[in-house]
């Protein structure tokens, strides 16, 4: 995004502890004007944690949280401004859907022509314009969310806050509703934090995503930049599937893998003869065109095949060394062409653009 | 990549911990609730602190350490009514646990017609000052009693008479701590059972009653402290049998001695506080044992098992209205046993000592004012507990207050005020022997229960309800108003009709209480039998037992209209 433009919202250097428990540990994240930002993480992360505390739900136990300009860190949640979407909606249900709507604009002495008013705007922006006089007992889950949604965008907030907001709903509805509240936010351009452990979610939705795990922030950035280029181990599983493979690096630049040596620009500064681990997705691998002397080829065998719909997914061993292997995705055309089969022997490539080195060796194993 | 910039304008401020800003609801909020936990103090913590010193005081209010408890346990007349307590009680409940536990199995576990009529005919006794049952069991066991002969010769008044009207009056209790517990049966352990092939007796030991202990346990508990905290049914029935209850009653209001009457209650509330704790530890042992999953219990038809659970229930609901057929019929009959013809004599209060008709009507009186003013308190109170923010110490001990006026009996309760607001030095000594006092005392008595249901209420409610109001800038109190009470209208009825009918029934903490402006129906039942006038007793009691019925119909079918009216949004 735009450094140069002051942020809408600062958060810095935020911790909150539950007793001797640190959900969230020194986080500091920028978010700017009308942009959506995505918080992703493993559930118990503290995304919430981390939306309750900017809502004033949760007051941090420390950290400093600035809103437009002003110092909201230690305010209660009635004199912060923005609006709120729960996971169980938080409809009230002994009040129609107009009443819901209207809940906010009550209490603001606006008088009862422009409440109607501004209720069957929102109505209508939401396409529940028939629905205004049902109560939310009547409605489908997804019309429920966007009722809640009308209600907290009534009273014209500065930030929308959204938590889990598509998570109780059926997969189709919640494919539909993705699509359908990014486009109501880019309309009205309201700066929108949305809380979700669903990376496809998030990486469909937002402007930016702020990957979490275990209280801290793990990456910040465009879903391209998080998934092209992902800053840690953490955020590289996470985030679609990735290839761990084991490695030495060969000298600066290059990394040894098995009986190959590749070109890695991520290797460039790292000291001849460490362990590192390199990472490739399944997506990236290459086949075609590729022979014994292009760059970062590799020499392997197909051991399985597991058709996926559009790709096939290929595990295949490294020659000469049957402890290492990994994953390529194949497409049905390329499957046709080259007759891949089990125990047939390819060369691949690992483009070095898609290739990344890690320091660590990495457990693979994240749950999701 | 842009990762997090971090600004250092005010690195300095963020190594301090942040101090939340106190809103003005917040305080109001606090304001509140700290205003009714001070009623709490007032009305129960101080008065309990009032009657332990008196019973460590001479009747010139000098401080003589433990002569009073010496005294006590050097008297045999006095001590002995420990041992005849525990022993009528726990003999009560170990045979009206077991009844109540059929009878709930039956309700629960059985496809046995009418469980409806069966259940409501169980209930009848909670409606009745627990004078009735005493007073109808002496038309049927007593002197003239009908049949007498059932006794085999036995007296009637004494630990047999107050076991039999124990045994009715706290049956309905126990039973509904039963139902409770029942009805949260897992079928899938059922199934599981069957599946490896166990019969029914076995299934009824690994399942059915690993399930229902600590409903068991807390039944036990709940039926020991009522029937030992129980007046009535040993007033009328007890004789020459001393039990803690009526002690203290004779100690204060026969003989004056107020220091000894404190002890007498210091030494009730020893079992009462006990029975307390362990319900406590039993019931929240049965909530963690509930799981959210469990798959509701589905009885199957079996015509020999059904029936002789139908057998059981119509035996113990014959004796439940031949009880109460008993108090109605001698209410009506000129002179029992002589001539039983129909005549309303014996409703002309006026004509007796006791406080006539006005006696009834102050308990419409109190018992309106205990309902409005306790269910607007115990509600509010509860709300406050349950969703107000910060605060953890205020709102724990305000906790804590609420569930102590359980442990509490009614005797010493009321004891405990005489001390406490008849003190000089008071200067809310001014509501002494007035409506007011009457209505405070049976409100902090029922206090608890009410608490309860109204906690489990608020408990169902979406608990961001209060963020999203406040999100929208709306105060707490609007939407209290708007959406908290109209979501929890039907826990808010039951909690009125809970302390209406109690605050008609009940005669232990008002006895010491009343004035001859504010006599109380259920006083007057006491002092009528005690004058012998038996059969007026009976009347009151029906009038009382058909007040309470009726007001509950008339609660039934208004809660019914008005949850349809403001409920429209319950049905789809
Ligand atoms: N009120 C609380 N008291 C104690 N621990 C809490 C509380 N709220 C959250 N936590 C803990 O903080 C961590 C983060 O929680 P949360 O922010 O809800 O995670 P999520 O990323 O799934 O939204 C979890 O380990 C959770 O158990
Ligand atoms: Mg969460």
């Amino acid at each position: 995004m735009n450094d140069s433009q002051a942020a809408y919202l600062q958060v810095e250097n935020l911790t909150k502890m539950f007793g001797d428990f640190t959900a969230l540990k020194d986080i500091s994240l920028d978010v700017f004007e009308s942009e959506f930002v995505c918080f992703l993480g493993p559930s118990g992360c503290g995304k919430t944690t981390l939306l309750r505390a900017i809502a004033g739900l949760d007051i941090q136990t420390r950290g400093r949280i600035e809103q437009a300009g002003k110092d909201i860190s230690a305010l209660p949640p009635s004199e912060r401004d923005f609006g709120i979407v729960f996971q169980s909606y938080a409809l009230f249900p002994n009040l129609s859907i107009k009443r819901n709507v209207a809940y906010g604009l009550e209490n603001k002495g606006m008088a009862k022509p422009d409440i109607d008013a501004r209720v069957k705007e929102l109505l209508e922006l939401v396409g529940l314009s028939d629905q205004g006089d049902k109560y939310s007992a009547q409605l489908s889950g997804g019309q429920q969310q966007r009722v809640a949604l009308a209600r907290a965008l009534a009273t014209s907030p500065g930030l929308l806050l959204l938590d889990e907001p598509l998570s109780a709903l059926d997969a189709k509805v919640r494919g539909h509703l993705r699509h359908e509240i990014k486009e109501l936010q880019s309309k009205i351009g309201v700066t929108t934090i949305m809380v979700t452990h669903d990376q496809e979610e998030a990486l469909t939705m937002a402007d930016r995503i702020v990957v979490m795990n275990h209280g801290i922030i793990e990456q910040v950035g465009s879903p391209n930049e998080i998934y092209d280029d992902p800053a840690s181990p953490f955020v590289a599983d996470f985030i679609g599937t990735m290839n761990f493979l084991e490695a030495t690096i060969a000298a600066p630049g290059r990394v040894r893998f098995g009986a190959a040596e590749l070109t890695a620009t991520d290797a460039d500064g790292l000291q001849a003869g460490s362990d590192v681990t390199i990472c490739i997705r399944p997506e990236d691998v290459t086949t075609r065109g590729v022979d014994a002397g292009t760059d970062n080829a590799i020499k392997a065998t197909v051991t399985d095949l597991e058709f996926l719909g559009s790709v096939t997914r290929a595990t295949l061993n490294v020659a000469g060394d049957d402890s290492l292997e990994f994953r390529a995705d194949f497409s049905a055309n390329l499957m046709r062409d080259l007759v891949i089969e089990n125990g047939k022997d390819v060369t691949v490539a690992f483009p070095t653009d898609h290739l990344h080195v890690f320091t660590e060796r990495v457990q693979t194993e994240v749950e999701v | 990549m842009s990762n997090g910039a971090i600004t250092t304008t005010a690195a300095g401020l963020a190594g301090q911990t942040i101090k939340p800003k106190v809103s003005s609801e917040d305080w109001i909020m606090r304001a509140v609730l700290v205003g009714i936990a001070l009623y709490l103090l007032i009305t129960m913590v101080f008065p309990l602190y009032a009657i332990l010193s008196k019973s460590f005081e001479n009747p010139d209010g000098v401080f003589i350490g433990l002569s009073n408890y010496i005294k006590f346990f050097s008297t045999p007349a006095l001590f002995w009514s420990i041992q005849n307590s525990l022993t009528v009680t726990l003999i009560t409940t170990f045979i009206v646990v077991p009844l109540a536990f059929v009878f709930a199995y039956a309700l629960t576990r059985s496809c046995m017609p009418f469980k409806g009529l069966f259940k409501g005919i169980a209930l009848i006794p909670i409606l009745m000052p627990s004078l009735l049952p005493a007073i109808a069991l002496v038309y049927l066991f007593g002197a003239q009693g009908l049949i007498k002969g059932a006794l085999m010769g036995q007296e009637l008044y004494g630990p047999i008479g107050i076991v039999m009207g124990e045994c009715i009056f706290v049956f309905p209790h126990v039973l509904t701590i039963l139902l409770i517990a029942m009805a949260n049966a897992d079928a899938r352990l059922y199934e599981a059972a069957q599946v490896l092939g166990a019969g029914k007796i076995k299934t009824f030991f690994t399942v059915t009653l690993p399930g229902v202990r600590y409903g068991l346990v807390s039944a036990f508990f709940v039926g020991f402290t009522l029937v030992i905290t129980d007046f009535g049914v040993p007033k009328v029935l007890g004789g020459k049998y001393n039990v803690l209850a009526t002690d203290i009653y004779k100690q204060v209001v026969g003989r004056l001695d107020f220091e000894m009457g404190a002890v007498v209650g210091m030494v009730l509330l020893v079992p009462a506080v006990a029975a307390f704790f362990a319900d406590r530890i039993a019931q929240s042992r049965q909530v963690a044992l509930l799981s959210a999953r469990a798959v509701p219990y589905e009885p199957k038809p079996s015509r020999r098992f059904d029936m002789m659970m139908m057998g059981f229930c119509m035996l113990i609901g014959a004796l439940i209205l031949t009880v109460l057929g008993t108090a109605a019929f001698a209410s009506v009959a000129k002179l029992w046993p002589y001539n039983l013809s129909f005549s309303l004599n014996h409703y002309d209060f006026d004509l007796m000592d006791g406080g006539g008709w006005d006696s009834y009507f102050n308990t419409l009186e109190l018992a309106a004012w205990v309902a409005v003013i306790g269910t607007m308190a115990v509600f509010t109170g509860a709300y406050l507990v349950e969703k107000s923010k910060g605060f953890e110490t205020g709102r724990s001990m305000m906790q804590f207050l609420c569930m102590i006026p359980m442990a509490v009996p009614g005797l010493v309760l009321g004891l405990a005020y005489i001390f406490f607001f008849n003190d000089p030095d008071n200067p809310l000594g001014f509501i002494y022997h007035t409506m007011p006092i009457l209505v405070i005392c049976t409100v902090t008595h029922f206090y608890t229960v009410s608490h309860l249901t109204a906690v489990t209420a608020l408990k169902q409610m979406d608990p961001e309800f209060e963020a999203v109001s406040s999100s929208l800038k709306v105060p707490f109190y609007r939407t209290f108003i708007r959406v908290t009470v109209p979501v929890c209208l039907p826990a808010i009825l039951d909690i009125s009709m809970y302390l209406f009918v109690n605050a008609m029934t009940t005669v232990s903490a008002v006895v010491f209480l009343y004035s001859p402006d504010t006599a109380l129906a259920s006083v007057a039942m006491l002092n009528m039998d005690d004058a012998g006038d038996t059969a007026p007793a009976a009347a009151m009691g029906m009038l009382i037992v058909g007040t309470a019925a009726g007001v509950r119909l008339v609660h039934m079918l208004l809660s019914h209209g008005l949850l349809r009216r403001t409920q429209a949004w319950r049905y789809r």
